[in-house]
Formats: structure tokens, sequence, C-alpha cells
């Protein structure tokens, strides 16, 4: 799971070129590969590549495509989720008296590694209504637009997923 | 075949404009909440609806009007740097006013008092 021996970061390298290639055909559109503008971005493509690997950040953060398809699942879910507290929180700014009833709580994470709390942070402030105001180990302090909505076990869930998105299933 | 084509091409302006409209609307709820809201982390989870519903719906109506798949992938990648970068910046204004010393507001708050109850 956590590889870091040499071809462990070998694979990091094949994936970052691979998504980097992806990405320069995607914006550039320009699949005749005349020669001039194909060496560009080659070079480009290979300058940052190695660059990354120079600064030392080509690890399961820096390129974490091998969980790709775990990942995109996980975004899927959260994007239901975000729909959903949008409508919470558009009803919040358009109720003609206000009524809001906002509270500091502090989380629990499983989250082990920190790529999985940084999605798992992420996804807290990326939902409408609760922003992860600070990091602190393995508990997180959220602020919510409603203290019903950050009760204890209300981001259970996504805890879990994001864990399992990012770390793979803990083995029992 | 070439029907389903041609009513495609008839109909995707008009969905790409309602999309279009719907996020612009949402921008202004967005704007609405910020102005509403009473004190600065509330304020915060105003702006994350124009963050996340009214970028999402505004860039899926324009990727209906896209000419091409050019920039249609453009879109999608402008879309997700939005969706990194979003959460970010917010985590990080929220965490500035926090280490600064500014404590939120906390219960049930109405209309007039806009504090403590």
């Amino acid at each position: 799971m956590f590889e870091t021996g040499a071809t462990g970061r070998v694979g990091y390298f094949l994936g970052l070129i691979a998504v980097l290639v992806a990405l320069w055909l995607g914006l550039s559109w320009d699949y005749s590969l005349k020669p001039v503008i194909a060496s560009l971005g080659a070079v480009s493509i290979f300058l940052s590549a190695v660059l990354a690997f120079r600064f030392d950040i080509l690890d399961r953060e820096g390129s974490p495509y091998a969980r790709l398809f775990q990942l995109m699942a996980y975004w899927v879910w959260l994007m239901v989720e975000i729909f959903k507290a949008n409508w919470v929180v558009i009803k919040a700014c358009l109720r003609s008296t206000l009524d809001i009833n906002p509270a500091l709580v502090k989380v629990k994470t499983g989250c082990e590694s920190d790529l999985a709390r940084t999605v798992f942070a992420n996804s807290i402030t990326l939902t409408p209504g609760t922003v992860s105001v600070e990091v602190e180990g393995n508990k997180i302090l959220v602020h919510a637009l409603y203290e019903e909505e950050a009760g204890p076990g209300a981001f259970d869930e996504m805890d879990r997923r994001a864990r399992e998105a990012s770390d793979g299933r803990r083995k029992p | 075949m070439t029907e389903i084509i041609e009513f495609w091409n008839a109909f995707r302006p008009a969905l790409g404009s309602a999309l279009l409209l719907a996020g612009a609307i949402l921008a202004v709820i967005g704007t609405v909440g910020v102005l509403r809201f009473p004190d600065f982390y509330t304020r915060l989870h105003a702006a994350s609806v124009t963050d996340t519903a009214a970028a999402t719906l505004a860039i899926v109506g324009m990727a209906f009007l896209a000419p091409s798949l050019a920039v249609i992938v453009k879109l999608a990648v402008v879309w997700l740097f939005l969706f990194l970068t979003g959460p970010t910046s917010s985590h990080a204004l929220a965490n500035a006013a926090h280490t600064a010393g500014l404590q939120p507001m906390i219960g049930r708050l109405g209309e007039d008092e806009g504090g403590r109850e």
C-alpha cells in the first residue's frame, strides 16, 4: 500500500508523465504532432516530471493516480452530497427571517495518511454549510451553519468513504 | 439518426442558456446570503454556494454551448481546478480568522438581534 522503494517511485514518475501528457493533449488539442510543437510539449512535460522528482514531491500525494478510480467514485458521491447541502444553504439565504444556528464542533477522523486527511477536510469545506477551520492531529475543527447538521456521527460516512477512497479498505 | 442530431443541435443552446441562467441565479442567491449573514464564518458558507453549485451549473451550461470537444475538455479542467482550489482558499480564510482570534457567533440567530441570544 505505501510504496517507498525504487519501483514505487518509478510508478509515480510514469503516472505523473501519463497525466501530464493527457493534460497537454487535452489543452493543446494538437494531434497532428508537428515536430516543433510536439517537441516543446515533450520537453515541458519531461522537465515538469524531473522537477517534481528533484523537489522530492513525487510520492503518493504528489501523484495519487494509482487510486484514480476510487477517488473518482468518491467524487461522484461527493457531488450528490454537495448538491443536497447546497439546497439547505440556499434556503437559509432566502428565508424571510434569518434563522441559522451556527456552531463550532470538533470532528474526530479515522483518516491516517495526509492524503486521506486532506481529502476529508477539503470535502467538509466543499460541502456548503460546513467549513474546516483547523486540523490538529486526528481532530478537525469544523464551523457549521446549522448545529444539527454537524451533530455526532454527521461526518462518519464521509470520513469512511474518504479514507477508503484514498487509503483503501482497512484490513480487519 | 440525422433527425436526432438536428433536434439535439436545436435544443442544445436552449438547455445551455437555461443552465447558465440557473447558475447566475444561484450566484445572486449566494451574494444575498453573504450580505445577510451576520458574521465572517457564516458568510463563508453563503459564498460556498457560489463556489460549488453556481460554478458547476455555469460550466455545464457553457459546455452545452461549446462549439467543439476541445473547449469542453478545457472547461472540464477549469471545473476540476476550481473544485480543488476553492476549498483550499476557504480553509485558508477560515484558518487565518481563527488564528487571529476572531470568535464565531454561536447559537440560534434571528434577524434583528444579530448577536448572541
